[in-house]
C-alpha cells in the first residue's frame, strides 16, 4: 500500500499556523522543550525522505557500475528515457489504468447517493459490503483476482462460455491484461471513494431537497441538480487521489501478472518500470531518472486538476 | 439537528432565503477547529445517518421507491465481496474442485486441511510473525513520534517552526519511487537487509502521521494545558498526561491508517527481503505464484488467512476504520 496523501491546499495550513500564533498570545518561544519532541521525527524523517530525495536527484546524473561506485554522466540518463520506447508505452499503460479506475467516481456518486437515503436500511451493511475490498491485501487480493481471471476454468470464462463466447487469457494476453489489473483496481477504491462521497452527502442540507421536492423536482432531477454539483468539491478530492495512486500503480500489476509474465512488456507501469531497474537490472541512476519522471508527471497531472477546477468545482 | 425540525416549513423558508442554509454541523469528532475549511468538506468523519432514520419512515409515501435503491445495492454489495465468497469456497475445496467447470459452488468433503497444509508448504509462520512484528513496532513508533512532534508543531513556540513544517510537509506529495534506492542503500549499510529492523525503519517515522496529529492537536481546547501549566507541570508531563488522552480519535485514525499500511505494503518490503523467512506475507504471497503455482486450494487459504486479520479488524470496529481512513487521503 503506497502511503500517498494529499495536503489541503497550503494555504489552510498557513491559515492555521496564524491561528496557532494567535492563541498562544505572543509568540514566545518555549525554550528547548520543542526540540524534544520535534528531533526524532524531524532527524528521521531528514534521514529516510528528505536527504535521498536530494541522492536520487543526484542519482538521477550517474551511471552505477556492475562492482558498486557511480560516475558523473550528466544528463545522459535523460537522453535515454526520452530515447526509450517502453516509457511512453507504460506512461500509456498507467493513464489507460487510471481512467478505468476513476469510471469508479460517478459509480460511487450514485450508490453513495443511494446509501444515504434518509431512513434506508442496511445502510451500515451496505457501507460494510463497498469498503471491504479497499482495505484488503493487494497481494493476496491479486492472487485470489488471478484465479478469477483462469483462462482456462476461472468463473469469468465459464460465464461468458454461456453465450458461446471464448474469453481471453486474461492475465497474459497484451491489451487484456492492463483490463483485468484495472477492473481489480476499480473495485479496490470503489470503498475509498464511496466513504470520501458519502460524507460530502451527508453536508448536503436536507431542505434543499425538500424544497426541490416541493417544487415538484424528480429525484432525477434532484440528483443532477443538488446532489452533483454540491459534491464537486469532494469529486474532485477523489479524483486527485485516484490519479496520484493510479500512477502509482504496482503492487496488482506485480502480483496479478507476476515478473515472467510475456504480456509484462506491453502492460508495465512506470513504478514496475522503476523497479525492474532500479532493484532487478541494478541500473540504479536510470531508475532515479525514472523516479524522477514519476514526480514530475505527478506534479504536472495535480497542478493542471487544480487550474481547471474552478471551471467545475462548486465551494459553498 | 434532528431532522423532524426540518418540517416543510423550514424548507419553505429556506427556499425563499435562497438555497444556502447553514450546513447541519458535523459535529463530534474535533475537526482542526481552524483553517481547515475546505478540506473538512471533502473528507469530514464519515458518520451514519442515524438521526434521520426512521422519520422519513414514519411520513410515508418513500417506501415504495427505495425498492430499487435496495436492489442495485443488494446486487453491487454481492457483486463486491462475490471475490472473498470465492476464495473461501476454493480454499475448502480439492485442486480438483477448483479447476473444474463449471466452478464448484461448495466442496463435496470440506477440505480443513488446506489451512493447516499452508504452515507446512511454505513459510507461513515465520512470514506471520514478520507481518504482525513490523506492524506493531510501526504502530508505537509512529503513535509515539508522530503525536510529539505534532503536538509541538501545534502548540508550542519554537524557532524555524514554520520553515521546518513546511519542509516535513512537502514530502507527503513526493512518490515513494524517489526515496526508495537511497533507502535501500541505507540499510544495506547498516546490514540489515533481511531484518525486521531493515522493514520497518523507515516506515516509523511519516510526514503525514505528523501532520494528521499536528491537525487534531490544533482543535484542542487551551483550558486544560493552561491549567496544568499554572499546577507546575512540564511540557512533558502536559503532554502524556493532559493532552494525549484528548488525542484519543485522532491517535485512532493514526493507528488503523498504519496497520492498514505496513500490512498491506508490497514495494519496500519485496525490495529489501530476499529469503522467504525473512519477508512479510504480502511479499511471501508475491513470490509464491511461481512455486505453488498450481495448488490453488492451498494459495487460496493463505491468502485468506493473510488478510483475515485486517478483515477482522475491520469488522470489529468499522466505524473507527471508516472515519480513520475518511481522515486521510490514504493511497
Amino acid at each position: 500500500m503506497k502511503a500517498q496523501i494529499l495536503t489541503p491546499a497550503s494555504k489552510s495550513v498557513r491559515a492555521a499556523q496564524a491561528a496557532g500564533d494567535r492563541r498562544n498570545g505572543k509568540s514566545k518561544s518555549d525554550g528547548w522543550w520543542p526540540w524534544l519532541f520535534v528531533v526524532p521525527t524531524v532527524a528521521g524523517i531528514g534521514v529516510f525522505y528528505l536527504w535521498p530525495i536530494v541522492q536520487t536527484f543526484y542519482y538521477s546524473f550517474t551511471k552505477w557500475g556492475v562492482f558498486g561506485g557511480t560516475k558523473f554522466i550528466g544528463l545522459d540518463n535523460y537522453v535515454r528515457l526520452f530515447a526509450d520506447s517502453t516509457i511512453p508505452q507504460s506512461i500509456l499503460n498507467t493513464l489507460i489504468y487510471t481512467v478505468v479506475v476513476l469510471l469508479g467516481i460517478p459509480i460511487a456518486v450514485i450508490l453513495a447517493s443511494l446509501i444515504e437515503r434518509p431512513g434506508l436500511r442496511f445502510a451500515a451493511l451496505y457501507r460494510t459490503l463497498y469498503f471491504i475490498p479497499y482495505i484488503t491485501m493487494p497481494a493476496a487480493v491479486g492472487i485470489v483476482w488471478r484465479l478469477i481471471y483462469n483462462g482456462d476454468f476461472g468463473p469469468i470464462n465459464w460465464f461468458l462460455g454461456l453465450f458461446g463466447i471464448q474469453g481471453p487469457y486474461w492475465t497474459s494476453t497484451p491489451g487484456f491484461a492492463l483490463l483485468a489489473v484495472a477492473t481489480v483496481g476499480l473495485w479496490m477504491s470503489l470503498g475509498f471513494n464511496l466513504i470520501i462521497i458519502s460524507a460530502g452527502l451527508r453536508e448536503i442540507p436536507r431542505e434543499l431537497f425538500e424544497a426541490a421536492e416541493m417544487d415538484g423536482a424528480s429525484r432525477v432531477r434532484q440528483f443532477f441538480s443538488i446532489t452533483v454539483p454540491l459534491l464537486t468539491p469532494s469529486i474532485f478530492f477523489v479524483t486527485i487521489v485516484t490519479v496520484i495512486s493510479g500512477f502509482q500503480l504496482f503492487d496488482l500489476l506485480y502480483v496479478m501478472m507476476g515478473k515472467a509474465n510475456l504480456a509484462m512488456p506491453q502492460t508495465q507501469s512506470l513504478v514496475y518500470i522503476f523497479y525492474n531497474q532500479a532493484f532487478l537490472q541494478n541500473d540504479k541512476g536510470y531508475a532515479a531518472a525514472i523516479g524522477i519522471l514519476i514526480l514530475v508527471i505527478i506534479a504536472l497531472l495535480t497542478a493542471f486538476q487544480f487550474r481547471i477546477q474552478k471551471r467545475w468545482v462548486n465551494y459553498v | 439537528m434532528s431532522e423532524s425540525m426540518l418540517s416543510t416549513q423550514s424548507g419553505v423558508e429556506s427556499r425563499r432565503s435562497g438555497p444556502v442554509a447553514d450546513p447541519p454541523q458535523a459535529g463530534g469528532a474535533p475537526t482542526g477547529r481552524d483553517g481547515k475549511s475546505r478540506s473538512t468538506k471533502g473528507r469530514g468523519t464519515p458518520r451514519p445517518a442515524g438521526k434521520n432514520r426512521g422519520t422519513k419512515g414514519a411520513k410515508g409515501g418513500k417506501q415504495g421507491s427505495n425498492v430499487l435503491a435496495h436492489c442495485v445495492l443488494a446486487i453491487g454489495g454481492l457483486a463486491m465481496i462475490s471475490p472473498l465468497l470465492y476464495q473461501i469456497v476454493m480454499s475448502l475445496s480439492t485442486n480438483a474442485e477448483v479447476q473444474s467447470t463449471p466452478p464448484t459452488l461448495w466442496p463435496s468433503v470440506v477440505q480443513w486441511h488446506n489451512f493447516a497444509d499452508v504452515f507446512t508448504s511454505m513459510n507461513f509462520g515465520s512470514q506471520l510473525w514478520v507481518t504482525v512484528a513490523i506492524t506493531v513496532i510501526r504502530v508505537i513508533g509512529q503513535v509515539l513520534l508522530c503525536s510529539m512532534a505534532g503536538y509541538a508543531f501545534a502548540r508550542m513556540q519554537f524557532r524555524f517552526k514554520g520553515l521546518i513544517l513546511a519542509v516535513v510537509l512537502s514530502i507527503i506529495m513526493v512518490p515513494s519511487q524517489l526515496f526508495l534506492i537511497p533507502q535501500y542503500q541505507i540499510i544495506q549499510n547498516l546490514g540489515w537487509l533481511n531484518s525486521i529492523a531493515g522493514i520497518v525503519a523507515p516506515g516509523i517515522f511519516s510526514a503525514f502521521g505528523l501532520f494528521l496529529m499536528r491537525q487534531f492537536f490544533m482543535g484542542l481546547p487551551d483550558e486544560l494545558e493552561d491549567a496544568a501549566r499554572l499546577d507546575g507541570a512540564n511540557p512533558f508531563q502536559i503532554f502524556f498526561r493532559v493532552m494525549l488522552p484528548l488525542a484519543a480519535n485522532g491517535l485512532w485514525a493514526l493507528v488503523i491508517i498504519t496497520v492498514l499500511w505496513s500490512w498491506n505494503d508490497l514495494l519496500w518490503p519485496l525490495v529489501v527481503t530476499s529469503t522467504a523467512n525473512a519477508a512479510p506475507l504480502s511479499v511471501g504471497l508475491s513470490n509464491l505464484q511461481g512455486e505453488h503455482a498450481n495448488n490453488y486450494p492451498i494459495l487460496m487459504a493463505a491468502s485468506l488467512m493473510a488478510m483475515a486479520p485486517i478483515l477482522i479488524m475491520f469488522l470489529l470496529m468499522q466505524k473507527r476504520v471508516m472515519a480513520g481512513i475518511g481522515r486521510s487521503g490514504l493511497k
